[in-house]
């Protein structure tokens, strides 16, 4: 096999059982890796109304095709399981060196049923697999765990892990591996931790292979030139990090502000990708194979937010920054540096607090209630919620449930920002149409990364569209989606898609794997992912009534800037989207839709 | 010449190092390692520095390691028994074992067009004769003597 390694780890905690089995390749060539064979795999061998947390449900680390190769940001991986914060199916991808390593060791992906009775981790020396003792790592934040697993089996091991916040099950923790890297939504993290699976920790040296090495080899160069001569993944990208997006969203009237009352923030330029380059930027970072490298290793000033560490993304100096209405660039940092170091979804974190912050201010949470006052701004408190949530402590053991949750026990849902009870990130879809489409028809809940339309309405890629009408944003969607999927399935970075486009990516598959898909099969294989994803959340009882958007976006204008007056017109948007989809009209895949996908 | 200050860590060159010796993608089997400090938030590439009086030639006793006529260490790897004597005498830690074939794996410029600073993203590693490096770096010293004595000009 070719780009595949065609070997397949299962592992049962509730056993202590280990073995291999090979990877079935007529399933692998439908849905092709990562993201969409993870998916499938699991809908195989689950019940799709599994309790996340039971035993019954499984936890899918899985590699795509192109991880590992030398195609254009190859460094991905995906964890695939039911997600305890949406109760969809949970789907998060990760970059960094760990899945790598993983095929290097000669497996595509690994299968984890059952649960432990104790703390264990999974030890991977290419042939040799076993589950060993975990008990002295059990509490160990994220840094102090890879540190210590590296310390006993050797500095050349790769680790994915959880720390407190996944132990603790907070329905937001994250997988995270090479200490600062995430599978960061909708709380995986926590599924693993009710497996009592601490870490997977992996050394490979074996080689990864492609079919047609030389066509290969001019397919990614030519991608990787493209990485580089754009404006995007070889100018702001690399330049600012994500953070470039702070200034761009808010000039556009689209950055979400006090829990997104408001869609613009006076101090945004604090907070952005220029403050954080010219104040506590160290270095620029990428992830295996990597030629964008928009990772920032950021370190902040000694006092009470003094920390090093890795970011933050846009979409987490958003939630902590704009969301909260914190100005204090090294408050965010810190914030997040908390985040990774106890495995903690920041965009779901500083959303949540958000939320509590406009609850304190219309007094549905007092003073006493949060050990704390908690006004809109106020930097020390964005800080001390994320590490309360992170172990558990105080009030965070309630924001450890999510804004829905939290908003909701207090009689307030409509005060979370959110779309299946998972946060939607820092792109307001008043000034996005496009972008409030993909919320409300995200697979996993409100996510910006399931078909970006922020490229084409805010950044012009591949060509500018207007953001603030309905027309065609349904078909650009089903594209983006469709194409997304391809991406997360193959195993590299969504961010070479603002350079590299459908043709690029589908001659690397070909090269890579040795099929003659042309283009268009291509991109069918995303759109039957998709509507396979679907599938799974429609067995849980979600449908059209679910694909909707908070009441704020829905109902209240927008009070200023380029997006005076709008609110989203999902309706007409969605009506749209399911005709285009061939799903009924309450957003069911239709029989005759799922077989042509070849879909049972 | 290598700057570690540009090198983000992507391990490209390792990449393509194992890819144009093998057509196979196995960093394990590369002759450029990049080493990451994660708390120093820095990473180095290392490979082959073709010394002058290089230790693994005179310790190689099958003849199998010799210099070309632009002075580039060569292995030949028909010759090369596997002893490892070269991996142990190299003083940086350059020369590696093959995970599979046990041979030693050693950089060899690619024959003059090093893929690994044809691929480098950054610029992190860069083929430059030996006495241009000298230059560039004699340039930025003399330069903050010029900021610092310079006068400035009218």
């Amino acid at each position: 096999m070719y780009g595949w390694t065609g070997k397949i780890l299962r592992v049962n905690l509730t056993e202590g059982t280990l073995k291999t089995e090979p990877l079935n390749k007529k399933d692998a060539e439908m849905y092709i890796g990562a993201r969409g064979l993870g998916t499938k795999i699991f809908m195989d061998e689950v019940n799709s109304k599994v309790d996340p947390f039971s035993g019954e449900n499984k936890l899918i680390f899985m590699t795509g095709p192109l991880t590992g190769t030398l195609a254009a940001c190859p460094g991905r991986y995906e964890v695939v399981t039911k997600a305890p914060l949406t109760g969809t199916i949970g789907a998060s991808n990760s970059g960094g060196h760990f899945g790598p390593e993983l095929k290097f060791a000669g497996y595509d992906g690994i299968i984890i049923e059952g649960k432990s009775d104790k703390p264990v981790y999974l030890f991977i020396d290419n042939d040799k697999f076993e589950l060993k003792d975990a008990s002295h790592l059990w509490g160990k934040n994220v840094h102090e765990t890879t540190d210590m697993l590296t310390e006993e089996n050797g500095e050349e091991y790769k680790v994915s892990c959880i720390g407190p916040a996944g132990e603790k099950l907070v329905l937001f923790a994250t997988v995270m591996n090479d200490k600062n890297r995430a599978a960061g939504r909708s709380g995986l993290g926590a599924v693993m931790g009710s497996k009592k699976l601490k870490a997977v920790v992996v050394k490979g040296t074996k080689s990864v292979k492609v079919a047609k090495p030389e066509e290969f080899i001019t397919a990614s160069k030519d991608a990787r030139k493209k990485l580089k001569d754009h404006p995007v993944t070889g100018g702001g990208l690399p330049t600012y990090g994500t953070e470039v997006l702070v200034n761009i969203l808010n000039e556009s009237g689209a950055l979400p502000t006090k829990n997104w009352e408001e869609s613009n923030f006076k101090e945004a330029d604090k907070t952005g990708g220029e403050a954080l380059t010219n104040s506590y930027l160290i270095r620029n970072k990428g992830c295996f194979g990597c030629s964008i490298g928009c990772g920032r290793i950021t370190k902040t000033p000694e006092g009470i937010f003094e920390g090093f560490g890795e970011g933050p993304e846009y979409e987490a100096g958003w939630s902590y920054g704009a969301d909260c209405e914190v100005d204090n660039l090294a408050a965010i940092c810190k914030a997040n540096f908390i985040c990774n170091e106890l495995g903690l979804d920041p965009i779901t974190m500083g959303s949540t607090i958000a939320c509590a912050m406009e609850m304190y201010e219309k007094d549905i949470l007092s003073k006493e209630e949060l050990g704390r006052e908690l006004p809109f701004g106020d930097a020390e408190g964005i800080v001390e919620f994320t590490r309360q949530t992170g172990l558990r402590e105080g009030f965070g053991d309630v924001m450890a449930l999510g804004s829905y949750r939290m908003a909701e026990k207090y009689g307030h849902p409509e005060l979370s920002m959110s779309v299946k009870k998972q946060e939607m990130p820092a792109y307001d879809g008043r000034g996005a149409q496009g972008m409030g489409l993909e919320y409300a028809t995200s697979n996993r809940g409100g996510c910006h990364v399931r078909g970006y339309l922020t490229s084409p309405e805010i950044l012009g890629i591949p060509e500018k569209i207007d953001p603030l009408v309905t027309d065609n944003k349904a078909a650009w969607l089903k594209t983006f989606q469709d194409l997304t999927s391809v991406v997360d399935s193959a195993g590299i970075c969504l961010f070479t898609t603002f350079a590299i486009g459908l043709p690029e990516i589908s001659e690397m598959l070909r090269t890579a794997i040795g099929w003659d898909k042309t283009d268009e099969e291509t991109l069918q294989l995303g759109e039957r992912i998709w509507n396979l994803e679907r599938k799974f959340n429609i067995e849980n009882g979600f449908s059209k009534k679910d694909d909707t958007l908070p009441d704020r976006l829905l109902k209240e204008p927008v009070k200023k800037g380029p997006a005076k007056g709008k609110v989203v017109e999902l309706d007409t948007m969605l009506k749209e989207y399911y005709k285009l989809r061939g799903w009924d009209e309450n957003g069911i895949p239709t029989e005759e839709k799922l077989n042509e996908l070849g879909i049972k | 010449m290598i700057s570690p200050e540009k090198c983000i860590g992507c391990r490209t060159c390792e990449l393509i190092c194992s890819f144009n010796k093998e057509q196979e993608f196995n960093p394990k089997n590369s002759a450029v390692s990049v080493i990451i400090y994660d708390e120093a938030a820095i990473s180095v590439p290392m490979m082959c520095m073709h010394c002058e009086d290089p230790a693994c030639m005179k310790v190689c006793s099958v003849s199998a390691i010799s210099k070309d006529k632009d002075g580039n260490i060569l292995i030949d790897r028909d010759k090369c028994i596997g002893c490892k004597l070269c991996v142990s005498a190299c003083p940086f830690g350059n020369i590696s074992v093959h995970t599979e074939t046990k041979k030693v794996i050693k950089c060899d410029l690619c024959g003059g067009e090093p893929k690994c600073a044809e691929w480098c993203p950054t610029g992190a590693i860069e083929y430059k004769d030996g006495s241009s490096i000298n230059l560039t770096k004699k340039k930025q010293i003399a330069e903050r003597f010029k900021e610092v004595f310079g006068e400035v000009p009218k």
